[in-house]
């Protein structure tokens, strides 16, 4: 006899496609934030679930900071064209050569904030009403309050303490003009959720997941990769390791770990023994106890 | 771990601001292994700071930065953990009266409901609003933690007084299923691990009850109601005439030649295909996410609900909510809202308010009408079209609507049809 429940993988998948019709539904021009990481791909594999037989009906935006992973714009151009999809890249350095923003100064410059200006302004100019993106509620605390439609002013801010109740399976999409919405399909998966999820559905991610050697430096308790933005200090040494990263962002900024994992299966059995969060890597997120929280108010992702 | 089997199940505590539901949290989170070490340094640096020795649990729940500042929870929450046996969902709410909107949306969705009493208070008047609100949003399975017994020399009697006090009050509130737990969140007696302060307790240490309540029967399986959120059309190669009815099925089991009528046109047809994603099935059931096609050319758009031939929902246009205020601007007399019901959405007002709920004393209240924030009343509504209705107390998928003021964009109420 069959049994009428759903386990908790396949009760997360409905959700999130729910979600993503739920967005195709309610907005005129949804797109997917797209940064190549596996969060992202995980959403645009369940956009095209969601909406087979027909093709994917929302655009990927991509942020490109210039400071990449070549394997992830690789990838991100690989994963466009088999979809069939288009592709739209906002620069951060366009923003920077047009006076928009000005690169952050001293030791640990990056340009992480500078994507807020890029961002909005990328929405802006493609009247994005709905951005689609990978955001976690167990990623981080300020995340942990998201709602699965979250509302940005017309200035693209987030006002946390100020949101709208979202009940049972009624999301509210509403909106006044030049405001807009993000949208969060996964946000009840955890760290653990996906990789289970991609390892069952042979997804395929960028190879930077799986342990491989790399030149690196040891900065802030991470293996930061080298690359040609990489500024060395004085004492330190450029190193061979064999590792691989568990969130990727900017190449300056995301530490990978030292690691043997090198299929799906060893990835899976890693993360389920690991003592630190995936974003413990991310220099980002270690400027102060808050920086999420204000980055998101900015705009953020 | 084995996951094909394991089911989610969402919860979502309640309190009042005293009586450790963080601490509980923080220590669920703990002794299930959920806390990264780097979250726990960081909670140990700030107890450091705040001058408390060792781990201050409650502080894993702490969120934004007023939150923190005033050591309160501000909005919904939400916290994760997993156990070899399944994955939980915990939504963190206020206790606060001015948050009971955040109980109400907390409460929505949950499978089961963590209701903290202090084992030296017993039931004070939040708990029994709690509970109310815990009745009311039809939560099926209620915990009742008696905490910081430790406090009360893990005594049997008062464990027992409050287990009486509550029985007593709840008695007149529909539950289904109750359980208490004497425990301390503080020490972890009976939240992970079985107490030994307390060997006189015959029951099972709170996680093992979440590990073990059956909670396949929470979703309707009998009524089949399928909501359509949108129609795919291909128009490509191989696909030309496909038309596929996509939603995520509402209650009930949906099988390939199974009779349905769509609603509210009344049209009949037969079920052609059934696919999940890339997979062609045979049958499908609540909750999953879907397409359908159907045998014959019928007119169908987002809004409409196919349902089987021989089990409909009632089709009206005027019909009593219960209704919870959650918007600061109060009710405006003779205001069209906009109401979202499954995937249809139409003009309302409210036509007449019946009476107003003491979440206190559960008393009626036929004089005072004017409805503010954090209020709950039974109101009739009146809409522009007829809707698909079916009644919270059997359905809580198709028996939820939200009011929207088309003047702010907000949503400003929630109900459940009566």
């Amino acid at each position: 006899m069959s049994t009428y429940y759903l386990n908790y993988l396949e009760e997360l998948e409905s959700e999130a496609i729910f979600i993503l019709r739920e967005v195709w539904a309610q907005f005129q021009n949804p797109v997917i934030l797209f940064s190549g990481g596996k969060d992202s791909i995980l959403v645009t594999h369940l956009a095209k679930k969601a909406f087979h037989p027909a093709k994917i009906p929302f655009a990927l935006m991509h942020v490109d900071t210039g400071h990449n992973f070549p394997e992830a714009i690789q990838f991100r151009d690989d994963l466009a064209k088999k979809l069939g999809v288009n592709l739209i890249v906002g620069s951060v350095q366009e923003s920077i050569n047009k006076g928009r923003v000005a690169e952050e100064k001293g030791k640990n410059a990056t340009r992480n904030a500078l994507q807020i200006t890029t961002l909005l302004d990328s929405l802006e100019e493609h009247k994005v009403d709905c951005a689609i993106g990978g955001g976690r509620r167990d990623e981080e605390k300020a995340r942990a309050k998201e709602r699965f439609f979250s509302h940005r002013d017309e200035f693209g801010q987030w006002d946390p303490k100020n949101q709208r109740p979202e009940l049972w399976n009624l999301l509210n999409g509403k909106y006044f003009e030049g405001e807009h919405f993000r949208a969060f399909p996964i946000s009840n998966w955890t760290e653990m959720d996906v990789w289970n999820y991609l390892t069952k559905e042979k997804i395929e991610i960028p190879s930077l997941y799986l342990a491989h050697q790399r030149d690196v430096v040891k900065r802030n308790g991470s293996w930061i990769p080298n690359s040609e933005f990489l500024k060395l200090e004085p004492n330190e040494e450029i190193v061979s390791k064999r590792i691989r990263f568990r969130t990727l962002g900017d190449i300056t900024i995301t530490g990978g770990i030292e690691s043997e994992a090198d299929t799906m299966e060893k990835i899976v059995e890693e993360v389920s023994t690991m003592r630190e969060t995936e974003r413990g890597n991310r220099s980002d997120d270690k400027r102060s106890e808050t920086a999420m929280e204000d980055r998101k108010k900015d705009g953020y992702f | 771990m084995k996951i094909d089997k394991n089911q989610l199940l969402r919860f979502t505590t309640a309190g009042s601001v005293d009586d450790g539901k963080s601490t509980l949290i923080g220590r669920l989170l703990y002794d299930s292994k959920s806390i990264f070490e780097d979250q726990l340094a960081a909670v140990k640096n700030s107890s450091k700071q705040k001058g408390i020795e060792g781990v201050d649990l409650a502080m894993f729940t702490d969120g934004l930065k007023d939150e923190r500042e005033q050591g309160i929870t501000i909005d919904v929450a939400y916290r994760y953990f997993t156990t070899p046996k399944r994955k939980f969902i915990i939504a963190d709410t206020p206790g606060h009266i001015q948050y009971t909107r955040n109980m109400v949306t907390g409460a929505s969705t949950a499978n089961a409901a963590v209701v903290l009493i202090d084992a030296r208070h017993g039931v004070i008047e939040q708990t029994k609003r709690h509970t109310f609100i815990a009745s009311l949003l039809n939560i099926p399975h209620i915990i009742v933690c008696v905490n910081k017994m430790d406090l009360v020399s893990y005594s049997e009697e008062t464990f027992n007084s409050i287990v009486e006090q509550f029985e007593e009050f709840s008695s007149k509130l529909l539950i289904k299923d109750v359980r208490y737990i004497p425990i301390s969140a503080l020490n972890g007696d009976n939240v992970v691990n079985r107490s030994e302060n307390m060997t006189w307790f015959q029951g099972s240490p709170m996680l093992h009850e979440l590990e073990t309540l059956h909670i396949s029967s929470d979703i309707n399986k009998i009524d089949a109601r399928f909501p359509v959120q949108t129609v795919l059309r291909p128009q490509r190669e191989g696909f030309e005439d496909y038309r596929g009815y996509a939603g995520r099925i509402a209650s009930g089991i949906y099988r390939v030649n199974d009779e349905v009528a769509v609603l509210p046109s009344g049209f009949t047809s037969k079920i052609k295909t059934i696919n999940v994603g890339e997979t062609e099935v045979e049958e499908a059931f609540a909750p999953m996410s879907i397409a359908m096609t159907l045998e014959d050319d019928i007119d169908i758009s987002r809004g409409d609900m196919i349902v089987k031939k021989n089990n409909q929902p009632e089709l009206s246009q005027e019909f009593d909510v219960m209704l919870c205020w959650l918007n600061n601007a109060p009710v405006k007399s003779r205001t069209k809202y906009t109401i979202m019901h499954t995937s249809n959405e139409q003009k309302a007002v409210i036509k007449e308010v019946v009476y107003k709920m003491d979440v206190d004393t559960f008393k009626r209240n036929e004089e005072d009408k004017d409805l503010t924030m954090n209020d709950i009343a039974r109101v009739r509504l009146k809409t522009s079209h007829r809707l698909m209705l079916d009644s919270y107390r059997d359905n809580r998928s198709t028996g939820s609507i939200i009011l929207v003021d088309e003047s702010t964009k907000e949503t400003v109420a929630a109900g459940m049809i009566i």
